[in-house]
């Protein structure tokens, strides 16, 4: 009979954990398939799909945002991690002068409020004429992926074995090719990581966004705000849940990719 | 570029030690420049502008007009993270030292499943979540008058602070708390041990000798869940209609409605002056540590 009642106490703090985490998310769900919900209604009183089929209906604007949002993020997948493996590399393997304020300066974009940051890049594009491109939104969604690429592709390259590399050398493989067939396979892993994590920062990316891109440039975030800032729940609900797909799949799948021995890695 | 690159790398590094220096530097030069672009530059421009006037001139009215303004607004951003950090703090000790110290098996497994969740979750959707949750027919209303703990007449919203403060800690809890369980499982467990066979409770064991060997990341973690405050633009947007409201938001009006870079800047100053300040106290702190072992 003690022992009962903490258990019961355990059970009951748990659930309140699931309800704090979980509530959220089901009052979003809830509101996807809402057709009719008026206060003091606890639950909706029509249920129904029709604001999805509004959601995607051609000229509605979803299609095309999802469009733009996952180019946007392949593109800046490819920016960043065509600058990040090079220097990645040099910041891993080989002698470099002022190497840790490299990687401080790498690292000081985290360090600082980025709002600031963001509004003076739109200013600075302005005059280039980069506001409301895709490059332009592309390059402002490189700040926050470079700095994780850099990262994540300098422990990836330091946890690769020297020793293998060196063999391959000595039985005469050139350069490249050892770069392509030892060393590239054995930090792919990481690599691949950090591509995700630049991907999903991209898909969700929105301050930079609403500076520079928009109104050309409508991505999934900017039309999930636009809906909710214009009272329209059921699509900002809608739209919040096709941008939860790709951050909860990849997350369920990253820890295949980023291995212990490169976590491990990181900072150093 | 980078196959080009790539075929520099390689010529290994042990072989060429003399002359690794020219092409390791090219090799990070991209990234650095794209930093230096991206990051540095706008940087400067934000601090430099906040203090010259219309005509090219160093001033401080800026500075000035942004108190004026926004002075409100600066407080409340600042009570607005002291009560969110203060929040973010008690839950994810809590959460990180019962997933280190906790008897339960099954607790301790389901709380290590469920505390991750809204670390993946966007803010851009943690905001429209809390919107709908928190709000007058939410589903956090629904459930407490379910309970019986609520009656219709009294339910509220809590769209204001309140919700700011909740969903600042609803997505930045399970962060600090990945830093700190992680910190605390490294930590010898001997110690733990013997201290609990010693008869100290589990409580005592977690604030006497798990705790103080963490703080360092402790401090980290909530160092940077206030840069993350201070730079979402979305949550506070919309969350809270009308003032005062978090100086992100602020600043974003300054810009979109009167072009007044100025005193977006001047804003923006302190905002970096409220971060550097507690990083400064941060550091100070350990650096006494240091001195005094």
């Amino acid at each position: 009979m003690r022992a009962l009642f903490p258990r019961l106490g355990v059970a009951v703090l748990i659930g309140l954990v699931a309800f704090a985490v979980f509530g959220p998310l089901i009052n979003l769900v809830i509101w996807a398939f809402a057709e009719q919900w008026f206060f003091p209604n606890r639950l909706p009183s029509q249920w129904g799909f029709m604001f999805w089929e509004r959601v995607f209906r051609p000229r509605a604007g979803a299609w095309e945002a999802l469009g733009n949002s996952v180019g946007i993020a392949l593109a800046t997948v490819v920016f960043s991690m065509a600058l990040a493996i090079p220097a990645g590399y040099a910041l891993a393997r080989l002698v470099l002068p002022f190497r840790h304020l490299i990687m401080l300066v790498f690292l000081l974009p985290q360090a600082f409020p980025s709002l600031p940051i963001f509004v003076n890049i739109a200013a600075m594009f302005y005059g280039l004429g980069l506001n409301g491109t895709y490059f332009g939104v592309i390059l402002v969604h490189s700040l926050p992926g470079l700095v994780y690429a850099v990262w994540i592709a300098t422990a990836a390259f330091a946890a690769t074995d020297i020793a293998m590399e060196e063999a391959a050398r000595n039985l005469g493989a050139s350069p490249l090719r050892t770069f392509r067939d030892i060393t590239l396979p054995q930090a792919a892993p990481g690599l691949m990581a950090a591509s995700i994590f630049v991907f999903l920062d991209s898909i969700d990316e929105f301050t930079g966004t609403f500076f520079v891109g928009t109104p050309d440039i409508t991505t999934l975030p900017i039309l999930m705000f636009n809906a909710a800032m214009g009272g329209n729940y059921q699509i900002a609900a809608i739209t919040a849940l096709i941008l939860l797909i790709p951050s909860v799949g990849f997350m369920l799948i990253i820890e295949r990719f980023l291995k212990s021995d490169v976590l491990a890695r990181i900072g150093r | 570029m980078s196959l080009s690159n790539a075929s520099r790398v390689s010529r290994s590094p042990l072989q060429n030690a003399s002359h690794t220096k020219w092409y390791s530097v090219a090799l990070v030069a991209p990234a650095l420049a794209a930093i230096v672009f991206l990051f540095a530059v706008p940087l400067i421009r934000s601090v430099v502008t906040a203090f010259i006037d219309a005509d090219g001139g160093w001033t401080l009215e800026n500075i000035s007009r942004a108190v004026e303004f926004y002075g409100r607004d600066v407080v409340f951003t600042i009570v607005i993270a002291v009560l969110s950090l203060a929040v973010i703090a008690a839950i994810s000790i809590a959460i990180a030292g019962y997933l280190t110290l906790g008897s339960t098996p099954w607790a301790v497994a389901a709380l290590r499943w469920l505390y991750r969740w809204p670390l993946f979750i966007p803010f851009i959707v943690a905001g429209q979540t809390a919107r709908s949750f928190l709000a007058r027919n939410g589903l956090m209303n629904s459930m407490l008058m379910e309970a019986g703990l609520l009656e219709p007449v009294a339910a509220q919203s809590f769209l204001d602070w309140r919700g700011l403060v909740m969903t600042f800690a609803w997505k930045q809890v399970p962060f600090v708390t990945l830093l700190l369980a992680g910190a605390m499982a490294s930590l010898d467990r001997a110690t733990i041990e013997s201290a609990r066979n010693l008869g100290a409770n589990r409580l005592r064991c977690l604030f006497e000798i798990v705790l103080p060997q963490v703080r360092p990341t402790l401090f980290v973690g909530l160092i940077l869940s206030l840069v993350t405050i201070m730079s979402v633009l979305s949550v506070p947007m919309m969350i809270i209609a009308g003032t005062p409201n978090m100086m992100t938001t602020m600043m974003a009006h300054r810009v979109t409605y009167y072009g007044d870079y100025a005193v977006a800047n001047a804003l923006g100053l302190f905002s970096y002056l409220l971060t550097a300040l507690v990083a400064w106290f941060y550091l100070r702190s350990t650096l006494e540590k240091e001195a005094g072992k």
